[in-house]
């Protein structure tokens, strides 16, 4: 669904795991984005109605991008630039308190 | 709008948990009720409070408060159960016993001398207080930190959706014909023919009785029927965090986990009369609910807010009938959520009949208000 500018697609390589498996991604990535750009277009279900849900606004606003990062919950994806060695891991439902 | 007389048996001023919890109670009596409610700008206690459904340490100095709240507990399957069965909302009632906690031995101690204190008095009813050891409560909270010596547990204490209550009030009382009316704020009520002619805006309204169930607005409704209301409002502030997976499976009175996960901290009682938060007080409030449970630390703050409790003199309720102005009651709290059970099942009866019972109700009239202050 997105595609890189060819101009980002240039920038250096950096390897984080979503859930365990290697995803490459590029620096100056968010977290949201290398989500998007590796074709995940969710990432997480609703604490409530379990609800599918993946990065919207990419701006910091609407909360929708949470996940887990380097094993602390509910981290915005979109805030957060993806580093080499990066855990990244989906949530299902509520977070659990203490990660 | 002009409704006569005979439209409605009774006006209730305020459509918050009391008022709505009274108009449900009255209307499934088939009494015909209209509910006036003022609207976005009033004070919404009932929106903004802790809900808890809780009886541990209230009543010293009035053990027919401590009856009257563990009544209302008693009564309080039966009437989620059937605002369930004719609303489909579930209320989330849950009553697995509740903790107050304590942080030193100080605190400890002092806990336990009230509690022994509240049990001494005469007419206490049983409600299975204990005080529990730090083992003993981790075995019930194993999320305590090191700072918790121990608590006092009250097997009676529960909590539930408090916004679901107001709501299935709200839709329950529709259902059974109550008349709402938002919006409007009284500006008149006067006897008339009998009964009683309200002014609120533009609405002309006419009831046999009226009852006051408008929190702080209670004080100057009451004067225009003779009946003294001293009420004042006491701030409370409250902390919610995001959604959690259920860790803490018992309320704190402090500190409880909802229905959907999130984290309520709560509930400061600051003299002060306006809705507003503060960091001093909200930060005081989170450190002591991470000292009691650590875990905690790393959720994050979602909202923040300061609702106003309805408060008399002495802490306990009002309940009261005009000697002038037969037909006009009030009725006030600060637990609108616990005694919700009791204005829903066993008040509305005593006002169909017009008349409060001495033997229950003598206790909570504001004329225990009325001795000379002391020399």
């Amino acid at each position: 669904m997105f595609q890189r500018l060819p101009e980002a697609d240039a920038a250096a390589r950096v390897a984080f795991t979503l859930d365990g498996q290697p995803v490459e991604a590029r620096v100056g990535d968010s977290v949201a984005a290398a989500l998007l750009a590796a074709g995940r277009s969710t990432c997480r279900t609703t604490p409530v109605s379990g609800a599918a849900r993946g990065p919207f606004c990419l701006m910091g606003t609407c909360f929708e991008c949470l996940v887990t990062i380097d094993g602390l919950g509910n981290r915005q994806g979109c805030q957060v630039l993806v580093r080499d060695g990066m855990k990244v891991e989906t949530q299902q439902g509520k977070r659990e308190v203490g990660r | 709008m002009t409704t006569a007389a005979r439209d409605h048996d009774v006006a209730v001023i305020g459509g918050g948990l009391v008022g709505s919890a009274v108009a449900w109670g009255l209307a499934r009596l088939g009494r015909r009720v209209v509910v006036v409610d003022e609207g976005d700008l009033a004070l919404r206690a009932s929106r903004g409070n802790f809900a808890l459904v809780w009886v541990q340490s209230k009543g010293l100095g009035m053990s027919a408060y401590a009856r009257w709240t563990v009544q209302s507990v008693g009564l309080w399957d039966r009437f989620r159960d059937e605002l369930r069965e004719q609303t489909g909302v579930d209320l989330c009632y849950q009553r697995p016993g509740g903790f107050h906690l304590a942080l030193s031995e100080v605190e400890m101690q002092r806990r336990a001398d009230l509690l022994a204190r509240l049990q001494a008095q005469p007419g206490m009813p049983e409600a299975g207080y204990e005080m529990l050891s730090r083992e003993q409560v981790r075995k019930m909270l194993p999320a305590i930190g090191p700072e918790v010596v121990g608590g006092s547990y009250c097997p009676l204490d529960g909590h539930v959706n408090s916004l679901r209550l107001l709501r299935a009030l709200h839709q329950g009382m529709q259902a059974l014909g109550v008349a709402y009316v938002p919006q409007a704020r009284i500006e008149r009520i006067e006897r008339r023919d009998g009964g009683f002619a309200l002014r609120a805006g533009a609405h002309d309204l006419r009831a046999a009785q009226v009852v006051l169930t408008a929190g702080v607005g209670n004080k100057a409704l009451g004067e225009s029927v003779g009946l003294d209301v001293p009420v004042r409002p006491q701030r409370g502030q409250l902390i919610v965090t995001e959604k959690a997976a259920p860790f803490l499976h018992h309320p704190v009175v402090t500190v409880r986990q909802t229905d959907e996960g999130g984290l309520m901290i709560g509930d400061s009682q600051e003299e002060q009369t306006d809705p507003v938060v503060g960091p001093a007080i909200l930060a005081t409030m989170a450190d002591r609910a991470q000292r009691m449970f650590p875990l905690i630390g790393s959720l994050n703050v979602v909202r923040t807010w300061a609702a106003l409790r309805v408060m008399t003199r002495d802490g306990f309720p009002i309940y009261d009938q005009s000697a002038t102005c037969p037909g006009a009651f009030v009725a006030t709290c600060h637990s609108g959520v616990t005694l919700a059970a009791n204005h829903a099942l066993e008040l509305p009866g005593h006002i169909v009949r017009g008349e409060l019972p001495a033997d229950t109700f003598s206790t909570f009239s504001a004329r225990r208000f009325h001795v000379p202050a002391a020399a």
